[in-house]
């Protein structure tokens, strides 16, 4: 970065918190990088008074004194954008942590280290597409393509806010991201050059052409969701949970099984121990979608707890804007983000140290416009630029409400921008029913776009089978309550099965076990059969009850057991072990039938 | 280390709370180190907290009585707080910023780390898998904790944790050779006089003396101080684990009277509240302690991390757990009504929780059941507690005889599997116990074991 040579006159005036308070220019622009002191902290200007400029600093402050000097960048927080991005792991402000690593020499972080995000040396074999000298290129246009890793061919693009005319273009070609691919004309006539990267401020949201209704689903492969609560591809999903409640256990799915092209992991103020956790973990997992290594389409943020607040605040705008970026050159992006309490925080923190008015607990009144800002940033678009392209971005975001309690700010903020709502429980984690959501409070706005999908695409029954087996849960729930009270014993025999039912399902289909080696994904085809299975026990079961066959008989069926563990023990792919279960449902309703002379 | 010159100033523009304001000084670093000179007190350190102008505003940690305006005189140190760290630390007792108080000499040496830390890398992380043996059913077969965790142990008022906490040193087995190279450091954070003395004692009954290094921060002392002996002990810690290869079980007590401090030094600050007074940055402010346990590459040493935790009126909801949960990896929850019944350890199994348990487990570490085991112990006893709240209404006679089974299951779990008193039991001992518990329920109810470990491992005769 060019530094300004203003650079001298401007000074450190107060020092407290994470933020600085800088004297000596004329003029300062909102957001614009300053780098403090000796070593170069860096830091963005949040607020300006008369000739003061207040800097929040992305580093921890010890040792700063007044009047050290600050150095002005004329630039914007910004992320690099190009290949060599994927299957990396950086900081909140992108600064790759495997290169800080190597340059502290050890297993700290160490302070003022100043690195590109995107490797400067390395070379890309890059393949131009079909432009030539004095084509005119517009913003979004694709100019060519990179194999980045095995998943992902990243498409080079113009940056959105450029266009011209092209006066000299490279050929196919090995390229550091620095060396120019194309020389073109502007607009004013000046010549300007295109390289493999480009930058773009990450608090802006990258321009598209339109904004379309989502119609896919992005498929997880985690049962409660794909069934029961969907979520469409460029949708937003909130998932509110106590500690112990496994957020970061279901982003982890969602990271890992998700349709999704790209995924980007945030680690927002969360644990060290749970990037270390990904970084080993990933790399070893197979993606079920392409078969490559899922690491190979994965990018991770890790801001955990204890590195500085104000770059835990950049963190988010920095992933968002990386997921825009993929999202332009047509992929579907899933952008997890764990945990948007701890961003709101650092915002609550910030925002006291600037002395501003405080609404609900401390946060400050912006957080709810801040919460929407970054959610309306996720949905499916046609891109900029040709040729045509459509890309979306999903995004799932864990809240941590203090206590549980939803009703607190950031979560009851985030309930209005997000149209899915996953809430886990609690009572349902410590009966170790995971994923612990529940299916009583959570909702998803995309049932009606799913539904329409699962018409065109031969699946038809997923609405039906979605609404019975809501039902018997409903009527489960409201008989628990009779339950507690006087025990099943006294209930009828048909509202005992409902209990059975529920059961099943709860056991069989909801929970849904991330470390098992088959249940951790579970693909659409076998979700269907198991919906279609346990409905069908439901079926014939109910014409035995009415019958006047008792509970317990079928009760002690072998399907019962067969129902509850067929998720664990039948392969993903074997459809005709499903398909023997069904036989087994209905040969052992009619031998209970005919023994004890019950009519099915 | 740098030697910078050092600023002396005398008087204060301001004295409030723990606070003092120094006027008209240049050249002060943000978060320095440096010492107050009184007439008639000893020395007093402090630490500069903010910088406005030249006003510099300073936290006293032996606070402010009896500092007079006009004649205290300021020394800042041109550095932050540093500890000199040494392997002769070991055995020692030093008082929150480090200097002895145990009769014994200053430690000399020639190594010296920052007390407030750096964050770790995460890709310099070495995810924690091994198991450490406790040798108490509860926590090895139902929450295992594992060498690096960090680990509160939320307790009430009158509760035993402290005897928990005795037993679990007295019994840890935290390394593979017989606990050569374990160490023990214990911040005591705002601990009565009682609790202090039980621990000395606690540590000269089970000869670990010589393996504890202790920092004190009693009830009696600064509260301000407070906020310093977590990070100097850690600090500590680290340089035992991470440059000699120690494992440092670190042991914080009472993370309560910490987050107390850190209130009252907020408030005096007038920084924004958040809940309970509470300020807004104590989750990263808890952060940077517990964040500070681990194991990192090219080091063989490790921190594991307990600290004691008393919920305020035992409400895990209050903002001193909640946030600490957020950020430790799982907890032990003492729970007051096995305590009455007078269950020993009275761990609360269902709303404990290891996190890192599932890695540390099953084949290849304690045994291949030992997983599935430990979930259906779970079910069941959760099973068996619905029954109980039944049976508390329509009485246990009325319960299908299926529930009674339950019913009966919890009784036994919590008379048997958690009620194990001062002994140690081994992770054998504590599986075949949890086998012979499960004996006593219906095959097909074991819905979480496969028919393999209940054919290999269920004890034969007592099948029902």
């Amino acid at each position: 970065m060019t530094v300004s040579e203003e650079e001298e006159r401007a000074r450190i005036v107060s020092i407290k918190g994470s933020t600085v308070k800088a004297k000596g220019l004329s003029s300062y622009r909102m957001g614009e990088i300053i780098y403090v002191g000796e070593e170069k902290l860096i830091g963005e200007v949040i607020a300006i008074e008369q000739n003061t400029a207040t800097i929040q600093v992305y580093e921890p402050l010890e040792g700063l004194r007044i009047n050290d000097p600050m150095f002005l960048t004329g630039k914007s927080l910004t992320a690099e954008l190009g290949p060599g991005l994927l299957a990396n792991i950086f900081d909140g402000i992108q600064r790759p942590l495997e290169i800080i690593k190597k340059m502290s020499k050890s297993g700290y972080i160490k302070r003022g280290i100043q690195t590109n995000a995107i490797d400067r040396e390395k070379k890309w074999t890059y393949e131009p597409k079909d432009k030539k000298k004095g084509d005119v290129i517009r913003g979004g246009d694709i100019l060519g393509k990179i194999q980045e890793t095995e998943s992902i061919s990243i498409k080079i693009l113009v940056p959105p806010d450029v266009s011209g005319e092209i006066i000299e273009i490279q050929e196919k070609g090995e390229y550091k991201v620095t060396d120019p691919i194309l020389v073109f004309r502007n607009r004013i006539g000046d010549k300007q050059e295109l390289t493999l990267m480009h930058e773009w401020p990450v608090r802006i949201p990258r321009p598209y052409q339109n904004k379309l209704s989502v119609s896919q689903p992005l498929i997880t492969g985690q049962r409660i969701i794909d069934m029961f609560f969907p979520i469409a591809k460029g949708g937003t999903a909130a998932i509110p949970g106590g500690f112990g409640t496994g957020k970061t256990i279901l982003q982890h799915q969602l990271s890992k099984w998700s349709d999704a092209d790209v995924v980007i992991y945030i680690g927002c103020g969360e644990r060290g121990n749970e990037m270390t956790d990904v970084l080993r973990e990933f790399p070893k997992l197979i993606d079920p979608h392409t078969n490559n290594p899922l690491m190979a389409r994965t990018l991770l943020l890790a801001n955990v707890s204890n590195m500085p607040v104000a770059a835990r605040e950049a963190s988010i705008y920095m992933g968002i804007t990386i997921a825009e970026y993929f999202r332009d050159q047509g992929y579907s992006v899933l952008l997890t983000a764990d945990s948007t309490s701890r961003w709101a925080e650092a915002l609550r923190e910030i925002s006291g140290q600037l002395e501003e008015m405080p609404v609900e607990e401390g946060y400050p009144a912006y957080l709810g416009a801040r919460l929407a800002n970054f959610y309306e940033r996720a949905g499916q678009v046609i891109t900029l630029g040709s040729p045509y392209r459509e890309g979306s971005i999903n995004i799932t975001a864990s809240v941590s409400p203090p206590g549980g309690d939803f009703s607190e700010p950031v979560t009851a903020n985030t309930k209005r921008f997000v149209r899915a709502f996953w809430g886990l429980d609690s009572t349902l984690a410590n009966r170790k029913h995971f994923p612990s959501i529940n299916w009583q409070n959570s909702y998803s706005g995309y049932t009606k776009e799913i539904e329409e999908w699962a018409l065109e695409s031969g699946l038809e029954n997923w609405g039906r089978y979605r609404q019975e087996m809501l039902k018997v849960l409903q009527k489960d729930n409201e008989l628990e309550h009779i339950v507690e009270l006087i025990g099943s014993k006294a209930l009828p025999a048909d509202e005992q099965l409902i209990i059975l039912i529920a059961n099943i399902i709860k056991e069989g289909f909801l929970q849904q076990n991330a470390y098992h080696p088959i249940d951790t994904f579970c693909p659409i085809d076998k979700q269907m059969k198991m919906m279609k299975l346990i409905l069908l026990f439901y079926e014939r079961a109910n014409m035995l009850v009415r019958n006047g066959c008792p509970i317990s008989l079928i009760n002690s069926l072998r399907t019962v057991n067969i129902l509850k563990r067929m998720k664990e023990e039948i392969d993903n792919e074997d459809m005709t072990q499903l398909n023997k279960i069904e036989d087994h449902i209905i040969s052992d309703m009619e031998d209970l039938g005919s023994k004890y002379g019950y009519k099915l | 280390m740098i030697i910078m010159a050092r600023i002396v100033v005398t008087g204060v523009s301001e004295i409030r709370g723990p606070l003092i304001v120094v006027e008209g000084v240049s050249g002060i670093q943000m978060g320095e180190y440096l010492e107050v000179k009184l007439r008639n007190h000893p020395t007093r350190k402090g630490r500069v907290l903010a910088i406005e102008e030249e006003r510099v505003i300073i936290l006293l940690y032996q606070g402010t009585y009896e500092v007079e305006k006009n004649e205290i005189e300021t020394e800042f140190f041109g550095r932050t707080m540093q500890l000199f760290v040494s392997d002769d630390m070991i055995g020692r007792t030093f008082n929150s910023l480090g200097e002895p108080i145990d009769g014994l000499p200053t430690i000399y040496s020639d190594e010296y780390r920052d007390v407030n830390g750096t964050p770790i890398n995460p890709t310099s992380r070495v995810y924690p898998r091994n198991y450490i043996e406790t040798g108490i059913s509860t926590i090895d077969i139902m929450n295992t904790l594992v060498r690096g965790q960090k680990i509160p142990i939320f307790t009430g008022s009158g509760l035993p944790n402290n005897q928990l906490i005795g037993q679990i040193i007295r019994q840890a087995r935290i390394t593979e050779k017989e606990d050569e190279k374990l160490v023990i450091v214990f911040a005591a954070m705002g601990l009565t006089a009682d609790d202090y003395i039980y621990f000395q004692r606690l540590f000269k009954e089970t000869g670990t003396l010589n393996k504890v290094v202790m920092f004190s921060n009693l009830a009696s002392d600064s509260g301000a101080e407070r906020l310093l002996t977590p990070r100097v002990a850690l600090t500590a810690a680290e340089f035992l684990a991470f440059d000699r290869d120690y494992h440092v079980l670190a042991i914080l007590s009472d993370i309560t009277n910490y987050c107390q401090a850190l209130r009252e030094v907020s408030v005096a600050l007038e920084t924004v509240p958040s809940r309970k007074g509470f300020p807004g940055y104590m989750y990263s402010d808890l952060a940077s302690i517990y964040e500070r346990s681990g194991i990192i590459e090219d080091s063989t040493g490790s921190i594991t991390l307990i600290a004691n935790l008393t919920m305020p009126n035992d409400d895990i909801t209050h903002p001193i757990p909640d946030l600490t949960g957020y950020i430790t990896e799982g907890q032990l929850i003492l729970d007051r009504s096995l305590h009455n019944k007078g269950i020993y350890p009275p761990i609360d199994v269902l709303e404990s929780l290891s996190r890192l348990m599932k890695d540390g487990i099953g084949k290849g570490f304690t045994r291949e059941d030992h997983p599935s085991l430990s979930d259906q112990l779970y079910a069941s006893y959760a099973e068996g507690l619905d029954k109980r709240k039944l049976a508390e209404i329509i009485g246990r006679k009325e319960l299908n005889r299926r529930d009674q089974i339950f019913h009966d299951f919890a009784n036994e779990f919590e008379a048997n599997f958690t009620n194990q008193g001062n002994f140690h039991r081994s992770i054998e001992e504590s599986i075949e116990l949890g086998w012979f518990l499960l004996s006593k329920l219906p095959r097909a109810e074991l819905t979480k074991v496969s028919e393999e470990y209940i054919e290999k491992y269920i004890p034969k005769e007592e099948g029902v």
